[in-house]
């Protein structure tokens, strides 16, 4: 039983290893300016805790072997209850390798969710709802127009959905869109909200996703890299539609987005 | 902790008058206040609950990657039956099999036996607590039969969805039912847990110290803090939510609409939900763990014939477990709209709750190591459980880097992680602990053979179900979707999830070995001797089955600590913790 132990265990290590080294099933290729850094830190957090997994399998199928009950000639166990010095040095190693890792983490976190928006960027209202997501653009006057929870009617898409409110004048000149289009290597600004439960908003090329929860308006940003249609998907359950609550970010050229804006602020008029 | 009871120091015992033995059949079998028969009743609760929970993993499994199929008498699964299904899996798993097999069913019976006391130390709360958690149990999965079925809104119950009577079906009576359910379990298991902490205070036999204890009542113990800690601020979440939903306060929800339709609510917060849901949430993984960790602590050592690899160190390590599980909550939220800032302390005591995870780890290596391992089924499974917790806890340190949750968060890589660790892990852990006391509390040895054809079945299919888990995850497949027919990306893992489905229909198979063999065993097995493992520890020196008041009349007095093998010299290579003469040499 040692022996199918050992060749069980070491066969799953194998074979899960295979795949992760392989990289069979991988992240999708990144398009964001955070995506690199993200990525390398997979990576190093994979060889670390690989590297443990790997050890302490092989460990555990070869132990298993080795120290089986050989029956009548078999040598006595050892009677020892255990070694401090060596408990302190893995407690010690262990505390450097996950505190460490850490570490070594929190620049990106800091520069992705620490520091808001620069001025300048594209401001993005992404407003998720059961189960659609609409995407609103300030316009020329660079402001949002007022929206009030008693005008929103999601039959009517759009500006109603939003319950855009028309008196305000600011709320004149603001695109709504159901695609999500943004200029390449601009950082973009998202101001993410939903009306009724929680939603979440999901770019897996871009590394980046938020919660949109209603009460709040949650400000995040990214900067695409990469033109290209990316698709988005809401990531927290939020009924019975989630599985086909999903959307595009079309990264376009900055002349394109402004033509765009521009041909849909036309549409408006 | 120990106060006045440390070293040799003789403990006096709380008077204790032990009931009388019952006669009837409702006092024995149903109502009754023996803690082994409570024991019984709360394991099988527990296996009821988990073949249940079994079985509709199962439907999700098949709708996971045959969406379009029609069931047998049970029809067609839409998107929010699938929804119910995952809430349903959730909750009963977590509540009524991981918190209720380990503690209140092996815990009950053995902890008064193993520190050598007659009873637990309230024996009618203890049968309260027991008919509460059952009372929970029919009242969950009555919500199945009410109209609008059972709620769609996952184990998490994430508000407002499961506020909102019209955020979707399931949310109307069914939701209120999954509440009440709970706060009823939380009810049973605040009463538990009280029980627990005073008999392993007040009643261990003269001898045993704290620091003779077992590591299965040191979990057992350390857990029924948890416990105390845990739910009563899930019982009080959940009574606030019930207030939402039935006298429109506002506590967890905002101003907002459902459909256009304005909700009547406004000014609450969807996050104090989650912040309250997870300070229960995250002990209550440590809950469904710890008494694992301290049984396989304790089968390693029975058979290596080795005393475990530094006692004290495994003990410290589960009260920092269960002191650092109360602050890790918020790394359930770190994508949730929380302080940012936050994030930086929850990682980091995050990553702190792996190094006691690791020293257990490494000491469990350290018991192997040199010993004269004998591959009893019991064995297997706590050799199994060490594999599974290394690859379940592994993948803790992605999750616990808030950079790398960002695209981790909600994908099947945390489905992965958790279920490894807290689901499959621990479930090992009741295996290993039926197996090991089926003897002592039925009096009959189970088959070995279906027990290592159950255990190589179960071991590797759990491999084959779970790991791939991790590759999808990667790939960005999200968790709680009842299909993956819509979005592009989700198609590339298809291949992924039908081995996935076929691996759980031969897992879930070999499950009907174990029921078969448990069954079977309890009426026809062959007969049991009172110590079939040559163990140390008190329920071993006992009548098997334990006598009512588990010792027979006799105190037993403790000399020795609970793992002596291959003590030099011992004319056996075990032991008993009761054994005088060879204790008063060592000691």
């Amino acid at each position: 039983m040692g022996l199918v132990l050992l060749v069980v265990i070491w066969l799953i290590t194998l074979v899960g290893s295979y795949f992760i080294i392989a990289k069979t099933w991988w992240l999708p290729v990144g398009a964001s300016a955070a995506a690199a850094g993200i990525d390398h830190h997979f990576t190093i957090t994979y060889i670390l805790m690989g590297a443990v997994f790997i050890a302490a399998q092989l460990a555990l199928g070869w132990f298993a072997w080795k120290y089986r009950d050989r029956g009548a000639g078999s040598r006595q166990a050892e009677y020892s209850h255990g070694n401090t010095t060596l408990e302190v040095v893995w407690t010690v190693l262990t505390v450097i390798l996950f505190v460490g890792m850490n570490l070594a983490s929190e620049p990106i976190w800091s520069s992705e969710r620490l520091q808001g928006a620069h001025p300048g960027a594209v401001q993005v209202e992404v407003t998720a709802m059961q189960f659609a997501w609409y995407f609103r653009y300030a316009g020329p006057d660079g402001k949002f127009g007022a929206t009030k929870p008693e005008l929103e009617d999601a039959s009517l898409g759009g500006a109603g959905a939003l319950g855009l409110d028309p008196a305000d004048p600011a709320s004149k000149d603001d695109v709504i869109s159901g695609v999500m289009v943004v200029p390449v290597n601009r950082e973009i600004e998202v101001i993410l909200r939903s009306h009724d439960v929680i939603h979440s908003f999901f770019v897996p090329a871009m590394r980046f996703k938020q919660d949109a929860v209603p009460g709040l308006a949650i400000h995040m940003h990214f900067t695409p890299i990469q033109t290209g249609d990316y698709e988005l998907a809401c990531a927290e359950l939020c009924g019975l539609g989630h599985y086909k609550m999903h959307g595009i970010v079309k990264v376009v050229s900055d002349q394109e987005f402004s033509q765009w804006l521009a041909a849909q602020e036309a549409e408006k008029q | 902790m120990a106060g006045g009871t440390g070293g040799g120091e003789a403990i006096t015992m709380v008077s204790h008058d032990a009931h009388a033995a019952p006669q009837g059949f409702i006092r024995k079998w149903v109502f009754s206040l023996d803690h082994k028969v409570i024991g019984i009743q709360y394991f099988f609760l527990a296996l009821v609950a988990v073949f249940t929970g079994m079985f509709l993993s199962l439907l999700m499994r098949i709708h996971l990657v045959w969406p379009n199929a029609h069931l047998p008498i049970l029809g067609d699964i839409k998107p929010e039956t699938y929804l119910s299904l995952l809430t349903m899996h959730g909750t009963i798993m977590v509540f009524f099999v991981l918190t209720t097999a380990p503690q209140g069913g092996f815990g009950n019976y053995f902890l008064p036996i193993q520190i050598g006391a007659p009873d637990m130390a309230f024996p009618v709360l203890n049968m309260l607590s027991f008919w509460t958690t059952f009372l929970g149990f029919v009242v969950l999965v009555a919500a199945f039969f009410v109209t609008g079925g059972a709620p769609l809104h996952g184990w998490t119950g994430y508000a407002p969805l499961s506020a909102l009577q019209s955020a979707g079906p399931g949310e109307g009576l069914g939701a209120d039912l999954w509440i009440i359910s709970i706060a009823i379990f939380c009810i049973g298991a605040l009463m538990g847990a009280l029980n627990f902490i005073t008999t392993t205070l007040d009643m261990r036999a003269k001898g045993m110290t704290l620091m003779r204890m077992p590591l299965t009542c040191w979990a057992w113990f350390i857990t029924a803090i948890l416990g105390l800690l845990a739910f009563g601020v899930l019982l009080s979440a959940g009574i606030l939510l019930l207030m939402d939903r039935n006298l429109g306060t506002s506590f967890f929800v905002p101003l907002g609409t459902v459909n256009g339709v304005l909700t009547g609510h406004k000014g609450g917060s969807p996050l104090l939900w989650q912040h309250l849901f997870w300070f229960f949430g995250h002990p209550e993984v440590y809950i469904a763990i710890l008494p694992a960790m301290g049984l396989c602590s304790q089968l390693l050592s029975v058979f290596s014939r080795k005393p475990i690899f530094g006692y004290k160190a495994m003990v410290y390590a589960i009260m920092a477990i269960g002191f650092l599980g109360f602050m890790v909550w918020g790394h359930h939220m770190f994508m949730s709209g929380m302080s940012p800032y936050s994030a930086f302390a929850f990682s980091i005591m995050t990553m702190g709750i792996g190094v006691p995870s690791a020293i257990k780890t490494f000491n469990w290596l350290g018991t192997l190591w040199r010993g004269r391992i004998r591959f009893s089924s019991p064995m297997l499974f706590a050799i199994g459980f060490v594999s599974l917790f290394v690859v379940g806890g592994i993948s803790g340190p992605f999750l616990a880097q808030p950079v790398l949750d960002i695209y981790l968060h909600e994908t099947f890589f945390v489905i992965a992680h958790f279920h490894l660790i807290m689901g499959v892990a621990s479930i090992f852990g009741i295996f290993a602990a039926t197996y090991y006391w089926f003897p002592k509390m039925f009096g009959r040895m189970m088959n070995e053979t279906l027990a290592k054809t159950h255990f190589l079945l179960t071991f590797i299919g759990a491999y084959c179900i779970f790991m791939p888990m991790h590759f999808s995850g990667m790939a960005a497949l999200l968790r709680r979707y009842s299909q993956y027919t819509e979005v592009a990306w989700m198609h590339k893992t298809d291949g992924l999830n039908h081995f996935i489905t076929y691996a759980a229909f031969v897992t879930i198979a070999s499950q009907f070995i174990f029921l078969f063999n448990l069954f079977w065993s309890m009426f026809k097995g062959e007969k049991a001797v009172d110590n079939p493992w040559e163990a140390t520890t008190l329920e071993w020196t006992t009548a098997t089955p334990p006598p009512h008041d588990n010792f027979g009349g006799i105190t037993p007095v403790v000399y020795n600590g609970p793992y002596e093998y291959s003590v030099p010299g011992a004319p056996k290579d075990f032991v008993m913790q009761t054994d005088a003469q060879v204790g008063a040499k060592k000691h």
